[in-house]
Order: structure tokens, then sequence, then C-alpha cells
């Protein structure tokens, strides 16, 4: 599957594109097929999103799981800061960056 | 400490202004990423994995308790509470928000501070020796010619648009503390006959080709430094690679032309610039090394430390190094706990360190390219007091110098160009190390971590050192060893192939227990290696 990820422009969060808006949460998001490149002009043009991309994902039960290690540590935050991270709760968390 | 006469208070607050109104228009859509991007990266502003992040400049890695506190108020209020000093003694912010930049920056002017220059093809922050002003084996204070080119550096209109970033750093003692040669310039002060001059190093670096700067011109008067510099950055300029990033630096240029022909042609511009009248008038000189006079130093100070509390006692040794003044003591502060994340402080750890310099250290501190921070100037009779201050807010690691004491890049999980994490190496290196006299015996011993060949973590300099790489999507660790970036400066060399993330912990341990078994009385591991070579290593991590 893809996804269309990016930063949002005033805070530089990271955020996946949902189908009909942006999320922090890469569960959230949903696969683009070969529509990535229009959505992404369209919500770049709008600012809705900043430097997106279209990246390779994996469907699990759970959700999306990016296919490069580093679009899985952006979607989590730092492993070395699990407090900083989207699942704060969970020390473990950075091993499903792993 | 330098203080921004009206004129530099006058630029970085128009920069300022200037910056607010280009986010604004970024934000309402009057202009693009593309358009913007460069505007951004000119004020230190980058967008990294997960947010934008601010490096912000500390010039020739100098601060006051203000500046200092500021920092930490930075820290608080528009990041999450830490701050990361880096290889480049300047300091980032991993968390900053677009919209609040502008602020944060007007904040940041009110204590002569600013994150201009600190990216993009331009002269980057001046770096020095951390010891600067303090150090017994200095020639002069190196921080006036390190302010000097800070001065002329900024905003200087034909050096904005360089081929490539360019790095600078002053040194003046024998023991190089700042890794000159490994800098696209690094300058040397010295005597001749009484007189100061510098030796000019020119067309060092790391990166992907790491280079040792070669000596360029042994002795340059000093009237002469700036139309000097002058010279080799114009040389630079007009024949630097701007087709290829890959061979934009200046250490490319020097390679490919040759270290003479360099000079030759260094020396053709220099007649020419010499007639500019660029160099500053003795009273401007007089005038700025005016801010670096030493500081009012008590006399007849004791030398003596009481060392009855045995944890003192260890952090004394390891951490504390001599100063010029009798009396008194140069402290190093780790930044390395064991298991911590190299360089981090917390908001309210550097408000600590600003309380400790203010009270102990004439109000000064320093940032190490090695991520630490020095107070430069502490009285002995005031040691123990510092230690017991630091101790309680866990910046008391007497690992200086140490396995532990470990150079590691934000790799992959900050920073965009990473291809694999430098933080969890150090940590899990840091840990496996932790006995405080297992690392003591292993004595001085550099490791350093990069997590890209970019080279961040100045992992060619390492005595051990650590390139985290991208197999195939899977992060992978190349070893290296026998590299220095002191003044037995040397690149490192690679011993075969790479690990995964614990096989490295456990190669790096063999390489230490082989040391151990082939070191000779007063041997540093970069010693015993130099004698050795490669081959003993080699069996040893690789069976």
């Amino acid at each position: 599957m893809k996804l269309l990820t990016g930063n949002d422009l005033a805070s530089g969060a990271v955020t996946w594109w949902t189908g009909s808006g942006w999320s922090i949460h890469v569960e959230d998001a949903v696969d683009v097929g070969e529509s990535g490149d229009a959505i992404l002009h369209a919500e770049e043009g709008a600012r809705r999103v900043n430097a997106p991309y279209i990246i390779e994902a994996i469907p699990t039960p759970e959700g999306p799981r990016p296919a490069h290690i580093k679009d899985r540590v952006r979607a989590l935050g730092p492993t070395v800061r699990p407090d900083l991270t989207l699942k704060p709760a969970d020390p473990a968390a950075g091993d499903w960056v792993i | 400490m330098y203080k921004y006469d009206n004129y530099d208070q006058a630029i970085v607050d128009a920069r300022v202004e200037e910056f607010r109104d280009q986010v604004k228009r970024r934000l309402a859509g009057e202009i693009t990423e593309d358009q913007f991007k460069p505007l951004r990266l000119m004020n230190g502003l980058y967008l990294q994995l997960h947010a934008y992040m601010l490096r912000v400049a500390i010039p020739y890695g100098t601060l006051d308790s203000r500046q200092m506190r500021m920092l930490a108020h930075i820290a608080r209020k528009y990041d999450r509470d830490y701050g990361h000093f880096t290889t480049r003694q300047n300091i980032q912010y991993n968390w900053i928000k677009l919209e609040e930049c502008a602020d944060l920056l007007a904040e940041l002017a009110t204590i002569e501070m600013h994150a201009i220059q600190t990216s993009g093809n331009c002269i980057r922050n001046i770096s020095s020796d951390q010891y600067a002003g303090a150090a017994a084996d200095e020639v002069a204070d190196p921080r006036p010619w390190a302010e000097l080119l800070r001065q002329w550096s900024t905003f200087h209109p034909e050096f904005s648009y360089l081929p490539r970033k360019f790095k600078i750093a002053v040194i003046a003692a024998d023991e190089d503390r700042a890794a000159m040669r490994l800098h696209d310039i690094g300058i040397h002060l010295v005597n001749r006959d009484g007189k100061l001059g510098a030796a000019f190093y020119v067309g060092g670096g790391m990166g992907r080709t790491p280079m040792i700067a070669p000596l360029i011109k042994d002795y340059v008067p000093i009237e002469d430094f700036l139309s000097y510099s002058e010279a080799c950055l114009r040389v630079y300029n007009r024949y630097g690679r701007r087709d290829n990033i890959y061979k934009a630096r200046i250490k490319i240029l020097v390679h490919e032309i040759g270290a003479d022909e360099y000079r030759r042609q260094v020396e053709e511009e220099f007649a020419h610039v010499k007639t500019l009248g660029i160099d500053p008038p003795a009273a401007e000189l007089e005038r700025i090394a005016a801010y670096f006079s030493p500081p009012p130093f008590e006399s007849g100070l004791s030398d003596d430390v009481d060392r009855s509390d045995p944890d003192f006692a260890v952090w004394l040794d390891q951490n504390v190094k001599p100063h010029k003044q009798a009396g008194y003591a140069i402290v190093n502060i780790s930044l390395k706990p064991i298991g911590g994340i190299p360089g981090d402080a917390s908001s309210a750890q550097i408000d600590v360190m600003a309380d400790l310099a203010e009270k102990y250290s004439f109000d000064e501190l320093r940032v190490t390219h090695a991520q630490n921070i020095v107070l430069p100037h502490v009285a002995k009779r005031d040691l123990y007091a510092v230690w017991q201050a630091l101790n309680a807010a866990d910046l008391a690691n007497a690992n200086l110098d140490l396995i532990s004491d470990i150079i590691a890049c934000p790799g992959l999980d900050y920073c965009s160009l990473a291809n694999a994490r430098s933080i969890p190496i150090a940590q899990k290196i840091a840990t496996r190390f932790a006995d405080a006299e297992r690392q003591r015996d292993l004595g001085e011993l550099k490791l350093k971590i990069s997590g890209c060949i970019n080279a961040c973590g100045h992992h060619h300099a390492g005595h051990i050192g650590i390139l985290g790489v991208d197999r195939k999507g899977v992060e992978n660790y190349q070893l290296t060893l026998g590299g220095s970036g002191a003044e037995d400066v040397s690149i490192g060399k690679i011993t075969g192939p790479g690990f995964d993330e614990d096989g490295i912990v456990d190669a790096v341990e063999r390489a230490t227990e082989k040391y151990k078994e082939l070191r000779e009385p007063g041997e540093r591991f970069v010693d015993t290696y130099r004698r050795v070579g490669m081959e003993p290593f080699k069996e040893a991590i690789y069976g």
C-alpha cells in the first residue's frame, strides 16, 4: 500500500493523509493507490501539508506499517525518548520501529 | 565576553523582523516552500523528522550565565524542555513550531544570540578551544581572533553563497581540543620570535571524503590575519566545484589542485587583497581583545583540595584540568550520563550550569565539540561545592575522555539525513562499560558515532569510530579504528564488514579487550593500535 505523509506547515508535526484530512497517527492513514500525486499537489497547494511525499507501507491488523525505518521513526517519535513519542505510556513502543 | 555594539544588535534585530515577515508570508501562502526553504535555512531552521529544528549559534562555544539561562528558557517555552549541544559548539532544539520561531529569535536577540549562518553554504559558527583564556599551553587567547572572524564572516556579501558550507576553527595551544585540522580552515596561532602570527591549515573535513588539512602557510603575521583568510576563501569561491555537491567542499579543491598550487593561488590573491585594507586597525583589535581580558583572579589562593570524599576525588582526577592561574582549575561537565543521550541537557540542568558559572566561574561557560560544558575559571577552594551541585543535578559524570564520553550525532531518531540511529548505540556501549573502574582502566578512549556518511558525529576522528549505514532498509554499523581529532590527527580505518545493533557493541568490547592484552605501559588505545596495526584487532573482532 502507499501512504501520503508530510509535516504540518505551522507546527512541523508529522502528519498522514486519512482520505479526508490529516492525522498525526499513522494508524489513521489510508492507501492512496495511484492518486497520491494528485492529492499531494492539491494539499500542498492549499498549505494543509508541508514537504509531502509518498511512501510504501505494509497493511497490518494494527494499521499501516511504513516499509522504511525512517518513516516508522517519524510515525512514532524518537525511540530514545519514549516520553516524547505518540505512545508515552508504552515504553516498549519503540520495538515497533525496529 | 564580547558585547554587541549598536551595529551588531541592529543587524540581528533587523534579521529577526525580516524573518518574521518571511514566516508570515509563508504561512499566508504568498511564498512556496521552495522559495521559503533557503530563507529559513539562513536562519538556522531545518525541517527534521518530527518537527522543525533550530540550530542556535554559540560563537566559539562561549556563553555567559544570562545567555545560558535564555537557552533554558527557550527549551521550556518553545521546545520540550531540553536542548542538544552539538559537535560545532552550538545548541539545537528539536521541536520548534514555525509560527513561534520569530518570537523565539526575538528573545534570543535580547541576549546577543541568533541562529544566523548556522545552515547554508556560508561561513558557519567559528569554533575554538573550550579552554581558551584558561589553558596553560596557549600562546594567546584565540577568542578575539575568532570574534574578528565572526564579525568579518557575518553577512559577508561575497561569501554568502559559497560552493558549500564552510567551517573555521581557531586554536592557540599545542594541544588541539577543537579538531582544528578537520576544518575547512584550521588556524593555529603561533609565536615566532616573540611576535604573534597564525599557521593556516586549509582543506580538512570529515563527511564522505575525510581529509586532514595540509599546512598552507606556517606563519601569517597577525596584522594580515583577515586578508589571508579572505584570500583563502576567494580562491575557493572562485574554483570550488559548484557542479557536484559531493565535490564542492574546499578539501576537494585543495586535494585536486594540490596544496602547492592552492598555496600559490592564495599568495597571488593575498597580494591583491592586502591592498584593500580589510585588516582592522590596531585600535579595533584592542577594542575586541579587551572584551576577553582575564577575569579578576584572586592571587595567593591555595592549590590544595580536600580529596577525602572518594567520589569527588574520582571526578577531580577525571574532569578537572589544570588552569594557567595558580589556585584555579578548569571544570568539565560531562553531558554523558551512562545510558543517557550525548549532548542533551534539560532546561533545569542548563539553569544549574548557568548558576554555577555565575557563582563560581566569573560568569563564563564553554561548549565543547565533544558535546560537554566547561566552567573555565573555578577556584580550587570551590571545587567541592561545584561538584556537589553538579551531582545533585546528575551532571557529575566522571568520565571525561573515557569510553562512555561518546560523541554521537542525533542520528535517525531525529535527523532526516541519517541512515541509522546513533544514540541507542551510544547508550548501549556506555551501559556495557558502565563500571567506572573498567572505564578508567581503559584510559583515554574517544569513541564517536555518526548516523550517516556526513559524519556529524566525527566517527572518522574516533579512536574507535562507528558509522551507521542503511543496508537494505536495516540499520548496520561499520567500525573504524585509529582516528584522532587532536594534535595527533588521523583518519580511522574501517575494520571490515559491519554489524547489527548488538553486534557493534560486542565488537567494541572485543577491540578493547585486545587493547588490554597488547598495551604497553602508558599506551592509550590509539597508541597501541598505531604500534601493532589493524590485524590483531581485526582478528579479535571477527574471530
